[in-house]
């Protein structure tokens, strides 16, 4: 029996979401290969809530004054210890933009393996991870070498509210990281002043993605959005490009939305998109290619060039709304 | 300030990707590579941290022979001189191997900064910045959005999730990993164009920097690509535009009711 840990980020004792979906997909790993489970938690004197009555062996909290609040430095230092001392088969965590941040210096500190952004695994005999290359549009199955690997799932990989249930024991390891540069000095964490524009009580959303080729076609886009009484949305490259304000983008980094039609334009939808927008109630996309992974979330999917869609869709509900 | 930038070719957002027989890679053949986004968007960083601060922008890839073209493009746009690691030797490396592989090639350099885009769009792995940063002992920071250079150590805002920011220092020297958005690169000037032809594009090989297929064995790699079977009922809706439009207008009525 080997040894499972997986790691559970919080931000002021509160656990993120994401590494409970991560803790689900460790749970299954932990069943299939008859391991023992670990969650490992950073700077908090005692274990979560959110951890006290879930399928796990143990809780081990990682103290040390340093551990409070994220620095790569200290986290990758602090990992490295508890990995010499516990000698897991597998770290598991969720693919944060804090674990982007520190897991493949820790990765390389200890000379092993990182895969990022796993959606899942096969077991047969060994394993192989399943992850995503080229945006989504394909998958991969990743082998790695023997030893300990470290692994990272993606937002949504697997589903928090199928967490075992089950009561952990509870350790603490006390780390020394005094002698760790501080080269890496956080400060205050900030939000930008709010836009006009709320997409999270949007009805209707219309989304640009990259698609829409050039920003004078946003011109017929907008006329769109008045007609279907609806807000602009867009990808992120469209506000990259400064066609539309930060306020407009939806995805891992702008808005969160659910609105009850999302028409998705030019969109490939690449899970950063994606995460900000699936819980739609219904979902249209638009794309001329039809391999696009935004047609893995669309109820309708029209496969085209926008732009003979929207003049055509506009007259229609204008039309429409004549009647 | 002495400033790499590391650039990584990828086929262009628009290419329909095909799987090769044996299901380890792309087929390459008449696709369309460009520069990977973030990339860009760290050369731009680059070159106006140059204009400000004065320095050096010194560019590097490491990739089959196709990917001098991104070199030659970062030359164009106002880049010093470049570096191109290729050698057979580093095909198919995981992000820790290249990451070695740069780590011995830049090394020596000392530069004040490296800078690369957040991922690569071909693999997805958004490794190699902190890996190379370790591989050299430098501090990093993943993921910026702004960068500020302050005495001897750098001011950055580094994005996360759902809205969030944070202010952070670093010491210089440090590594960043740029976010798009960040800046609007810019296009190559005819000038810059003309300029580029007599700029130096150094060849750098395995044999170059003492290393052999014993430091380069991937400690992951690849046995089956596929295309992502749908999971999703997808109504697809056929037709001419102008029936497709209708048959949308219709359902979104009286199916989904949303109008
Ligand atoms: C850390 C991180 C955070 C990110 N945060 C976000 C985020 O918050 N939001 C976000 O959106 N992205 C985010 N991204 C970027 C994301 O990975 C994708 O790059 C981005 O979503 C792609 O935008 P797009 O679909 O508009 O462009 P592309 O991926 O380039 O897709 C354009 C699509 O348009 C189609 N198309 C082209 N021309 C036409 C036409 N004439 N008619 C119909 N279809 C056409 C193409 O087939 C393609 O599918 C983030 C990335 C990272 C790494």
């Amino acid at each position: 029996m080997g040894k499972l840990l997986t790691f559970i980020q919080h931000q002021e004792g509160k656990v993120a979401r994401t590494s409970l979906e991560a803790l689900r997909g460790a749970q299954e790993l932990a069943t299939t290969l008859d391991h023992t489970l670990t969650a490992v938690v950073f700077g908090l004197e005692s274990g979560p809530a959110e951890l006290a009555n879930i399928q796990l062996d143990e809780v081990l909290l990682v103290q040390a004054p340093e551990l409070t609040t994220y620095s790569s430095e200290y986290f990758v230092a602090a990992m490295e210890a508890v990995l010499k001392a516990e000698i897991p088969h597998l770290l598991i965590s969720s693919h944060t933009y804090q674990a982007r941040d520190w897991l493949p210096r820790l990765a390389c500190r200890v000379e092993r393996p990182l895969v990022s952004d796993c959606v899942g695994y096969e077991h047969d005999g060994g394993l192989t991870w399943i992850r995503q290359v080229f945006q989504g549009k394909i998958s991969a199955k990743v082998e790695s070498s023997e030893g300990l690997v470290i692994v990272s799932f993606q937002s949504g990989a697997y589903r928090a509210d199928e967490l075992g249930s089950g009561s952990p024991s509870q350790r603490t390891m006390e780390v020394r990281l005094s002698a760790v540069p501080a080269r890496v000095r956080p400060g205050d964490r900030f939000q930008e002043a709010k836009g006009a524009v709320d997409l999270s009580r949007a009805e209707r959303i219309i989304a640009v993605g990259r698609g829409v080729g050039d920003e004078e076609n946003l011109t017929m886009i907008k006329e769109l959005a008045k007609t279907l009484q609806s807000e602009l949305g867009s990808s992120r490259p469209v506000v990259d490009y400064g066609w539309l304000p930060h306020e407009h983008q939806v995805g891992s980094s702008g808005q969160t939305v659910s609105p009850r039609l999302y028409l998705a334009l030019g969109v490939s939808g690449a899970i950063q998109h994606q995460v900000g927008m699936k819980n739609s109630d219904c979902i249209v996309a638009v794309n001329k290619d039809v391999n696009a992974p935004i047609f893995e979330v669309a109820d309708y999917g029209i496969v085209a060039d926008l732009l003979e869609i929207v003049p055509r869709l506009q007259k229609a509900l204008e039309e429409r709304n004549a009647d | 300030m002495r400033i790499c930038v590391l650039i990584k070719q990828v086929p262009d957002q628009e290419s329909v990707l095909k799987i090769n027989a044996d299901q380890t890679w792309i087929i390459e053949d008449n696709l369309v590579f460009t520069a990977n986004e973030s990339d860009t968007y760290a050369l731009e960083e680059a070159l106006l941290l140059k204009e400000s601060l004065g320095g050096e922008v010194v560019v590097c890839t490491l990739g089959p022979e196709r990917s001098g073209q991104v070199l030659k493009d970062a030359l164009a746009k106002g880049a010093d001189r470049a570096m191109f690691l290729q050698d057979e030797a580093f095909d198919r490396l995981d992000s820790q191997g290249a990451a070695k592989v740069l780590a011995k090639a830049l090394g020596a350099e000392q530069f004040d900064l490296i800078l690369l885009g957040l991922q690569a769009d071909d693999t997805g792995d958004a490794q190699l910045g902190p890996i190379l940063a370790e591989e050299l002992d430098l501090p990093h920071v993943t993921l910026v959005v702004a960068t500020e250079v302050l005495d001897g150590r750098l001011k950055v805002k580094q994005e996360q999730e759902g809205g969030w920011y944070q202010h952070i220092e670093v010491d210089l020297p440090a590594l960043l990993t740029i976010q798009s958005g960040i800046n609007k690169p810019r296009y190559a000037s005819l000038r810059g164009i003309m300029a580029m032809k007599s700029k130096e594009i150094k060849q750098v090989t395995a044999a170059d920097l003492g290393m052999g297929a014993d430091d380069l064995t991937p400690d992951q790699s690849i046995a089956q690509l596929y295309i992502p079977p749908k999971t999703k009922d997808t109504v697809f809706l056929e037709g001419s535009p102008d029936e497709m439009v209708s048959q949308l207008v219709e359902k979104l009525a009286n199916e989904a009711k949303v109008l």
